[in-house]
């Protein structure tokens, strides 16, 4: 079974800033990690390829030259082969265009048998990706799987979690998942793989060796939506601060719930 | 539309550097005195605006335009489980009977299912102008694959201006299958919808997983597609039904799908946070799951209910549907008291819209505050146990 894992390198920290007289974002940049979904996402795919002899794992991501660092993560993690699909005219892309490139990356490997993501990733926090994915290669896709219970030849059947219910659906390959995370335990990146595959080759990807290498397709073009313009958030101005002693703090508090009759 | 063009001439090492640090997305690399942007551009202009003069362009490109008079209206979708709507429908219905007085477009239901008679009687209760029923029994369960299909049929029949869906874990898997079948924009979880006399709908959402804000419209595709969390925007007050309903079936045969649902197992009830009126939420600065325990006296004295941020469910402290947030519940009680958190946006947006809002904390410069009606700077080791002192006198 061909299994295509998709990853994404995002910040450490969401603490960003925009700086109130320029209104320039202020962001620790240098300071990158594995998309923290996609471990969830990993773990799945090598749980899933355990199941099947002679299976593999293949991860992809998109992003900047310096992404392949998340690519190597998954080597130390258990991945077998990975690719980054990376050219400046992807630049600007938006939901559509970002699913439309990793599709067509897709179809540029061909030959799987389920693609699986992260539910979502925490620097965009839509959970879009996946589903516009499994859309642009015209294959089912079941999100927030959280355990695969049954594989076949032609499918497999899989836990999702909801709200208010769990579902169990049966799914036939090739398909799409999105996995939801704590509930599998990820393995750390091991050692002896990370001696065995500092140096192994990852595939580069541009927009050249796509299926559809049309511009007009990727990147800000390919994006439907437009970003017009970024603000900081709203403040309150009626705020009042209380400073002093623990007790007198403690003694505000309780006046507050007084005032407002909740005690 | 357009791109950002690099003046090579009118760069040196140390201009290429100020923009290297300018760019908040990394988005510059420098080899060989030839400066290039990467994927990671956003497009955000920053160093067009505020970096060294003349060396970052933006050059606009032009693209054939579309005919916005041709899509009308305004659709909301009703999002169902065993024939009981979800009420994030009807909040969307407000907000759409908002947008469409400035574009004086018609605010419409569409509804897909089997026996959806309740639902769309519901639907017309709220003064909406039309809904748009498919009614059969191949959609007595919802299925991505074939919805998406009916959401197709409807938008070549309707050419509706925008799809507005409910940002539940069903509507987070369905509106993005249908913007790429339809080939348009989504935006997830927007916090804020405003709209301009031409129908470009203004899109507001917290973006690059930061503090930041980011308006976010959709100029040059159709339809607008937007998913909105419950509790977000009110519901409108019922009214004498005066919309007409539309019944209507697919042209083309439904192509199989390849997800079959074997069983659905309800879970046990939780307390909804969403539906809460007083919240004590706790956040990162309790240092252990134990010190939870500091809070009963409050909790028991408010009847309140229990909420967090998401860094507890990491930790496991909390079933997820305890989380406020864009990534849990968005939260609109009467009081909220907020016990260590410092308010990462995200959080921020899910319960900004609490009634009175208290929050402790021993940062001055927590986010937190700057919403927060009252801000109680101090530990709350210090400040909690001192307060359940006060709440034992009374009894």
């Amino acid at each position: 079974m061909n299994i295509i894992t998709c990853v994404k390198q995002v910040p450490a920290s969401s603490q960003v800033d925009v700086d109130p007289d320029t209104g320039v974002l202020i962001r620790d940049g240098n300071n990158v990690k594995m998309n923290p979904y996609d471990l969830y996402a990993l773990e799945l795919s090598f749980q899933l390829r355990d199941k099947r002899a002679g299976s593999t794992v293949h991860t992809v991501t998109m992003g900047p030259p310096s992404a392949r660092q998340v690519l190597l993560e998954s080597f130390f993690m258990g991945g077998d082969e990975a690719t980054l699909v990376s050219d400046p005219r992807f630049a600007g892309a938006d939901v559509l265009a970002t699913a439309y490139t990793l599709s067509q990356l897709i179809r540029t490997i061909g030959n799987f048998d389920v693609v699986v993501c992260g539910k979502q990733t925490t620097d965009g926090d839509t959970a879009q990706v996946g589903p516009e994915i499994a859309e642009f290669l015209g294959i089912p896709h079941v999100p927030y799987v959280i355990d695969i219970l049954n594989v076949t030849d032609r499918g497999m059947r899989v836990r999702s979690i909801y709200d208010a219910h769990d579902e169990i659906v049966d799914v036939a390959f090739p398909c799409l998942i999105t996995v939801e995370k704590g509930h599998l335990v990820p393995r750390l990146p091991s050692y002896r793989r990370k001696l065995a595959y500092r140096d192994h080759p990852i595939g580069l990807v541009a927009l050249s060796d796509l299926v559809d290498p049309n511009p007009d397709h990727y990147g800000l073009k390919g994006s439907p939506t437009q970003v017009e313009a970024i603000f900081p958030p709203d403040k309150r101005t009626e705020s009042v601060r209380h400073t002093g002693t623990k007790t007198e703090l403690a003694q505000t508090l309780f006046d507050l719930l007084k005032e407002s009759k909740y005690v | 539309m357009g791109y950002i063009k690099i003046n090579q001439d009118k760069l040196s090492a140390k201009t290429a550097q100020e923009l290297i640090e300018l760019c908040p997305f990394n988005a510059f690399d420098y080899t060989d005195a030839y400066l290039s942007i990467n994927a990671a551009c956003k497009l955000c202009k920053i160093c067009v605006k505020n970096g060294p003069d003349g060396v970052c362009e933006f050059i606009e490109d032009d693209r054939p335009s579309i005919d916005k008079n041709k899509y009308k209206g305004i659709v909301v979708y009703v999002e169902h489980y065993q024939g009981k709507p979800h009420p994030v429908a009807w909040e969307l219905v407000g907000k759409a009977k908002e947008l469409a007085r400035i574009t004086k477009e018609h605010v419409s239901c569409l509804v897909i299912g089997d026996k959806t008679e309740d639902i769309v009687q519901e639907a017309l209760s709220y003064g909406v102008d039309h809904v748009h029923v498919y009614d059969d029994p191949a959609f007595h369960d919802f299925n991505v694959e074939t919805y998406t299909q009916v959401v197709a049929d409807f938008q070549t029949r309707q050419q509706a201006n925008i799809l507005l869906f409910g940002g539940t874990m069903q509507g987070r898997s369905f509106a993005p299958r249908v913007a790429a079948k339809l080939k348009t924009g989504l935006t997830a979880d927007c916090t804020k919808l405003d709209i301009r006399e031409d129908g470009d709908l203004l899109q507001i959402r917290p973006a690059f997983g930061g503090n930041i804000m980011a308006k976010i419209h959709t100029p040059n595709h159709r339809p607008q597609l937007a998913t909105i969390r419950y509790k977000m925007f009110d519901a409108p007050t019922k009214q004498n039904p005066h919309g007409t309903i539309h019944h209507h079936h697919l042209d083309k045969p439904l192509a199989a799908s390849s997800i079959r649902l074997v069983e659905s197992l309800p879970k046990a009830d939780i307390e909804d946070i969403s539906d809460a009126d007083v919240i004590i939420a706790v956040g990162r600065g309790f240092k252990k799951e134990k010190d939870l325990e500091l809070i009963e006296p409050l909790r028991k004295k408010l009847n309140a209910t229990l909420a967090c941020t998401r860094p507890l469910i990491e930790n496991g402290w909390f079933d997820a549907r305890k989380q406020i947030g864009l990534s849990g519940r968005t939260v609109k009680p009467k009081l909220i008291i907020n016990i260590g958190i410092s308010g990462a946006v995200q959080y921020i947006e899910g319960m900004k819209d609490a009634e009175l809002i208290i929050s402790v904390n021993s940062d001055p410069d927590n986010r937190l505050f700057e919403i927060s009606h009252h801000n109680i700077i101090g530990d709350l080791y210090d400040v909690i146990p001192e307060l359940n002192r006060l709440i034992d006198t009374l009894t």
